[in-house]
């Protein structure tokens, strides 16, 4: 063990036959690049640049969670004093998107200004852009928006029952559907119910978060201005630039050449600074104005419109024996997506895969459903998808531990995967490190773990009958719908799918097993079945020597 | 958007101050209206340097309307006031925000307010609306009658004043609730006093049911028990974003409590 | 409605701009002036990312009436630096990891300048206290802490 200059400690004795001492970065006092900008003030921020006639966008927005557009009356705000320009739905040329529409998936379902009906509060039907911000938010006031109120509905669960409100009209059930197949996404592995039913405890837990507001120092916003040659430049805040450039170009239906996104300085995101909202408009004020348009939303906004990460219900039902070994595990969760999809779908997605949890338990079952609510639209934050159902799963680990009446931190070394441990969804663990992480959290937390447990190592116990597929893996059919289909992400034969990285990618398994194929779909990108097994593969050294078991790049991912 | 007028004297504002103008002091409470567009066409404010004058006379202290809440802590003979003035906003709002202007800001805010009904203040108002007691001030704060000028606070006998802000994030968060406790003891029972508190009806307000506990009594363990016991007696404290009515009156016993402990023992 | 003309010392120069009616002091420096270190975070004073001394003392500029400020002295961030020589607090947080995103960053560096030119060797306690004001989501304050203390001779550990 080293003390690195922070006051850190560097446990190098730990895979110390796998490490080379070459640390450059870590425990030094490496400056940021950006440092000094921001220091000095001078960081370009979007609102750090200073355009002559300078217009304003605030929009109207629904008071309402839920509600019919019967009218919007714009004739006495376009009067106002220092109004431009009154932009609504009509003046959208593509007014329907979907975040993923990038990589195909899932269906456009959100209007960029609202004409039908808006489905949460705050939801924009109008965009008034003004001289100066105070005479645009006097003008959003004399906007008059006749509503039909309808009934909301804000519980996840509520909203699947049968007769709840109807919040998305690409999914009228209140559920994304999931590969044209079915209303959840399912992760089958193993007989839930034959393990459940032989174990010696079942444990059950319901855990709850709330949505998390991102809250980042800089509100969201963007600066659109026309350039040179037909081209029109965007100052934006976005964390995800080519995201908000693709976005821009299909909702404006202007080819990206036309396009010119200037960003990457961002005064916090943490993920509440990827759904694309600003861009579009200001890009279309500044065309219809002819004159820079700046959309950037206040405070207020910020927290009640500013999409947060999406709260999450889990159901967890372990079936446990005696000495503590987990045999089987069912997850029922319930992403609340709020009115609109944005990137919940896929959190979903990432979600599933990582079930259930740095544990080899032999049958887990998992039904998660994106649910729609007429609450704000939820979209990523810090472990996108994960750390929900982290929670959920870890709470859970202490609940199992005190049932069979063992130590927390002894029920997870027991229970930790190792290498070459088959996963739920069918990929050969490697490069695990969960048990030794628990030794030093116990050491830390002053936990005596008995001989047999400190001298646990995640390289060993693993694989053999462990790292097989289960014998049989019992399928279902519930929840299937009618009437939609995938898009192109899950097209079989490859060569068409576009290589998508946002999506979990095939990984070539070193040692395929002779494969009862798995009857149900595997829960991400489809790949082509396993080919019959070559001769294992030689293992290859690691393009960077020494980084596999510490780098999430683990080398497994093709490029 | 907004139109201001600035006067010499606090007299001419405050004929100024008519129908659809707000006054403006520090700004930490009006400027927020006022980028928010909510606040009024006109604002009226005065530069009159008499605001920002502290006199002492006998045992009574009187500090101008436009006096900061850095001022004050900035005086030591205001020394029974500085656990007040330290939890309210951060420095920078004690830098502009003034003990006229803390009458009348409204829950969650207004923390400086509470100590001064505990204290018994009376407030000086513009021109001639004379001397009314502070509950007068703060039970017409909707529709006020005037301006203030100045407030005069009564100098509390060493150990007698006790104030407690309770917030979630510290040092500087917003207040679920305030207590400001003045018992005069002279080592024997506690005579005349006065309970204040913020955020637990529609603004600052005594509780009857606790100083009636605390009269005559010495303070000790079973008197605090007593005095915790009806804390929250007769109250309706209002359910917002950052608490519960149920809530505030759980916990109110409890710091009441804790200040009646700190008090006894300082 | 009329514009209004303020003139006021900005970082130790006379300038001079017109301000429109009602327009608060932290729009005034970024468009009038043309001075984009303060920043907007809330509006409504209650994060601090707009904090700029007027004759010395930390305000926040968004709740600043910016005719209020005429014949005033008016310093923000961007007048930390002289020249090409930064401060020792912009030395400080760039040594200390006391930015990430960077954008309560200059409003940090205000009251950190305005507690050290009033208490040259503060307590972590007043450190603390002098920062209330300034909300960060990034560091956790802790480096921002270590940063001010170390300029103020402190150890670097608490």
């Amino acid at each position: 063990m080293s003390v690195g200059t922070n006051g850190f400690e560097l446990r190098k004795e730990i895979f110390a036959d796998e490490r080379d001492d070459n640390l450059n970065e870590i425990g030094k006092r490496t400056r940021r690049q950006d440092i000094e900008g921001h220091v000095t003030g001078r960081s370009p921020f979007y609102d750090d640049h200073l355009f002559d006639g300078l217009l304003h966008m605030r929009c109207v927005r629904s008071p309402h969670h839920h509600a019919r557009v019967r009218r919007i009356d714009t004739a006495a705000a376009e009067r106002m004093p220092g109004v431009v320009r009154i932009v609504t739905g009509r003046d959208v040329p593509v007014n329907l998107n979907t975040l993923l529409s990038l990589l195909d998936f899932g269906l456009d379902d959100e209007p960029i200004l609202s004409e039908a009906k808006v489905a949460y509060k705050g939801e924009p039907v109008a965009a008034v852009i003004a001289e100066t911000e105070a005479q645009a938010r006097a003008a959003v006031q004399a906007v008059r928006v006749e509503w039909e109120v309808l009934p909301h509905v804000l519980d996840v669960e509520e909203a699947l029952k049968p007769g709840a409100p109807s919040v998305n009209p690409a999914y009228p059930k209140n559920a994304f559907v999931y590969h044209g197949k079915y209303d959840h996404q399912k992760l089958r592995y193993g007989d839930l119910d034959r393990a459940l039913a032989q174990a010696d405890h079942v444990v059950e837990g319901r855990y709850q978060m709330s949505p998390i507001e991102q809250a980042p120092m800089e509100t969201c916003g963007a600066i659109a201005a026309q350039e040179q040659n037909g081209r029109y430049v965007c100052y934006t805040g976005t964390q995800a630039l080519f995201f908000s450039l693709g976005t821009a170009s299909k909702v404006l239906n202007l080819p990206s050449s036309r396009l010119h996104f200037i960003g990457g300085t961002v005064g916090g995101g943490f993920g509440g600074k990827v759904d694309s909202v600003h861009e579009p408009l200001a890009i279309l004020g500044t065309m219809l104005t002819g004159r820079p348009v700046k959309f950037q939303w206040d405070r207020e906004e910020e927290m009640q419109v500013g999409a947060p990460r999406g709260a999450e219900r889990w159901y967890i039902t372990d079936g446990v024996m005696a000495d503590g070994r987990i045999v089987a595990r069912r997850f029922t969760g319930y992403f609340d997506c709020g009115a609109y999809t944005r990137l919940s779908s896929y959190a979903i997605i990432k979600g599933v895969g990582h079930l259930p949890g740095p544990y080899t338990i032999p049958n887990v079952y998992a039904d998660v459903y994106c649910v729609y609510t007429n609450r704000t639209p939820a979209t990523a934050m810090r472990g996108f998808g994960i750390t929900g159902v982290d929670f959920a799963i870890e709470a859970h680990m202490d609940k199992v531990a005190e049932t069979v009446g063992m130590n927390p931190v002894e029920l997870r070394i027991l229970n930790a995967y190792r290498d070459g441990d088959m996963k739920a969804h069918r990929r050969v663990a490697k490069n695990c490190a969960l048990v030794e992480c628990c030794q030093v959290a116990a050491e830390k937390a002053g936990v005596r773990l008995s001989p047999d447990l400190l001298a646990a190592s995640s390289k060993t116990g693993g694989g053999g009958a462990r790292g097989q597929l289960p014998a049989h893996t019992a399928t279902d059919q519930n929840g299937r719908v009618e009437g939609y289909s995938s898009g192109s992400y899950a097209q079989k034969g490859g060569a068409s799918a576009p290589a998508s990285p946002a999506m979990p990618t095939p990984m070539p398994q070193p040692a395929p097993p002779p494969a009862p194929a798995p009857a149900a779909s595997p829960p991400v990108a489809s790949a082509p079945p396993p080919q019959p097994a070559p001769a294992a593969q030689p293992a290859k050294k690691p393009a960077r020597s020494g980084a596999m078991r510490f780098s999430s790049l683990s080398g497994f991912r093709r490029r | 958007m907004t139109q201001v007028e600035t006067y010499s004297t606090l007299d001419e504002a405050a004929r100024a101050v008519g129908q659809g103008a707000d006054y403006l002091a520090g700004g930490t409470v009006v400027m927020r209206e006022v980028n928010a567009g909510r606040a009024a066409a006109r604002l009226v404010r005065t530069v009159d340097p008499a605001l920002r004058t502290i006199t002492a006379r006998g045992d009574t202290i009187t500090l101008g309307a436009g006096v900061t809440l850095a001022q004050v802590l900035a005086d030591p003979q205001l020394d029974f006031l500085h656990p007040v003035a330290r939890v309210i906003g951060g420095p920078q709002v004690r830098n502009m925000g003034t003990v006229g202007g803390n009458l009348f800001a409204a829950h969650p805010y207004g923390d400086f307010a509470v100590a001064l009904l505990a204290l018994g203040a009376r407030i000086q108002m513009a021109g001639s609306g004379g001397v009314r007691p502070v509950e007068d001030v703060l039970r017409d704060r909707a529709h006020p009658s005037g301006l203030v000028a100045g407030i005069e606070v009564p100098r509390p006998r060493p150990g007698s004043f006790g104030f407690s802000k309770v917030s979630r994030v510290k040092p500087k968060g917003v207040s679920i609730l305030s207590i400001a406790v003045l018992a005069p003891h002279e080592g024997g029972p506690m005579r005349g006093v006065r309970v204040a508190y913020g955020a637990m009806g529609p603004g600052p307000l005594r509780s009857a049911a606790v100083e009636r506990v605390l009269e005559g009594q010495r303070l000790d363990a079973a008197t605090r028990e007593r005095a915790a016991a009806v804390a929250a007696e007769g109250l309706q404290p209002p359910t917002d974003a950052l608490a519960s009515d149920w809530y505030r009156k759980e916990v109110a016993g409890v710091h009441l409590r804790r200040l009646l402990e700190r008090m006894e023992h300082a | 409605m009329a514009k209004i003309p303020v003139t006021l010392t900005h970082n130790g120069t006379e300038r001079a701009a017109f301000a429109d009616p009602g327009q608060n002091l932290l729009e005034f420096l970024r468009r009038g002036l043309g001075d984009l270190s303060p920043k907007y975070g809330c509006g409504q004073g209650t994060c601090g990312a707009c904090t700029v001394t007027i004759d010395g003392e930390t305000h926040l500029s968004c709740l600043v009436l910016a005719e209020t400020a005429a014949g005033r002295d008016v310093r923000t961030a961007a007048g930390l630096a002289k020249g090409a020589t930064l401060d020792p607090l912009q030395d400080a947080f760039m040594e200390h990891f006391a930015a990430q995103c960077g954008y309560c960053t200059p409003g940090m560096l205000v009251s950190a300048r305005a507690l050290l030119d009033r208490n040259p060797n503060p307590s972590r306690e007043e450190v603390v206290e002098a920062i209330s004001g300034n909300l960060c989501r990034c560091t956790g304050y802790e480096p921002i802490i270590q940063a001010i203390l170390s300029v103020a001779g402190r150890r670097a550990s608490a």
